[in-house]
């Protein structure tokens, strides 16, 4: 059983991430405009797995059954990079 | 993770918690098919990206950043809301649940309201591919129009999905509303899994749409 308070907490996470973004955003980063936006939404898809979709208080075998999606989406962005991002090497 | 005293479980579980898990990975399972159904339109969006970044650039910036941070607001407060719903469904709370589950339907209808609204005025502004894009807003009309292609089918695809959770999220709200068993803790914990998948899918959509190359305000 989660508790109000903790779900509400996480949405208070949720929501400072957001405005995190926001600040990114005005900040003019530059070429780290990307990977930071990317890692605030990585973040923010973390802890909703995490904590609203109970990951965190899973089974072993439910978090390799929701790691196996996250694993053949990084196949398929990986390898399809590692041909792109080559392609002026040669 | 525990079940309510007066959960059933089906004939072929041995207990309420083998049941839980089989539904649970079974969900997790389904996910794993959505991720890659969204992710084949995430690999072509970044091989698109890295090839043409001052088109994808020009096209984010003719969204409407504000829209897009609204409804990321809503979408995060509906998994919420979604969360609560479940504390409810595992302590029993009927009256609490009906009222959160149609909180979270309606902020999800909130969402498509907001995006209905935008995509008016992405019509009118004439960024739609095809016999009547503007191409005369655009350095490069070409490559731009590759990137509105993605945005109309991902978010297009995204409020699909929106659409059917909404509908199985009002479902659930009227079902337990009569009393039916058909909202047990196991089914609306399931449906609020699929409902947070479809918010992580839009906390990625929102920095890749709307937020290229430092978005005007």
């Amino acid at each position: 059983m989660v508790s109000t308070a903790r779900t509400s907490l996480v949405l208070l996470a949720l929501m400072a991430l957001l405005a995190l973004t926001l600040v990114a955003v005005l900040a003019h980063l530059g070429p780290w405009e990307t990977p930071v936006n990317l890692g605030i939404a990585g973040a923010k898809a973390a802890i909703v797995a995490l904590w609203f979709m109970h990951v965190r208080r899973s089974s072993a075998l439910t978090r390799v059954f929701a790691g196996a999606g996250l694993l053949w989406l990084t196949l398929l962005l990986g390898l399809t990079l590692s041909d792109y991002l080559s392609r002026g090497w040669m | 993770m525990a079940e309510t005293e007066t959960a059933h479980v089906a004939h072929q579980f041995d207990d309420g918690e083998q049941q839980h898990e089989a539904v649970t990975l079974g969900m997790w399972a389904f996910l794993a098919t959505e991720i890659m159904l969204f992710g084949g339109l995430f690999a072509g969006y970044t091989v698109f990206r890295i090839q043409y970044f001052e088109a994808f650039r020009e096209g984010s910036h003719h969204l409407y950043v504000w829209l897009g941070t609204a409804n990321t607001a809503i979408l995060l407060l509906s998994s919420f809301t979604m969360a609560l719903a479940v504390s409810a469904a595992e302590k029993g709370h009927r009256r609490a649940l009906v009222a959160i589950l149609a909180t979270t339907a309606a902020l999800g209808l909130a969402f498509l309201t907001v995006k209905g609204f935008e995509y008016r005025l992405d019509i009118h502004d004439g960024i739609v591919p095809g016999p009547h894009f503007e191409a005369a807003l655009f350095d490069h009309p070409a490559e731009v129009q590759i990137f509105f292609v993605l945005y109309w089918l991902m978010t297009a695809l995204h409020a699909t999905h929106m659409l059917i959770g909404v509908c199985v999220i009002a479902g659930l709200a009227v079902q337990a509303a009569r009393g039916r068993p058909a909202a047990r803790a196991n089914t609306v914990e399931m449906t609020g899994l699929y409902w947070h998948f479809v918010d992580i899918v839009w906390i990625f959509l929102f920095p890749l749409l709307y937020l290229v190359g430092e978005p005007r305000w």
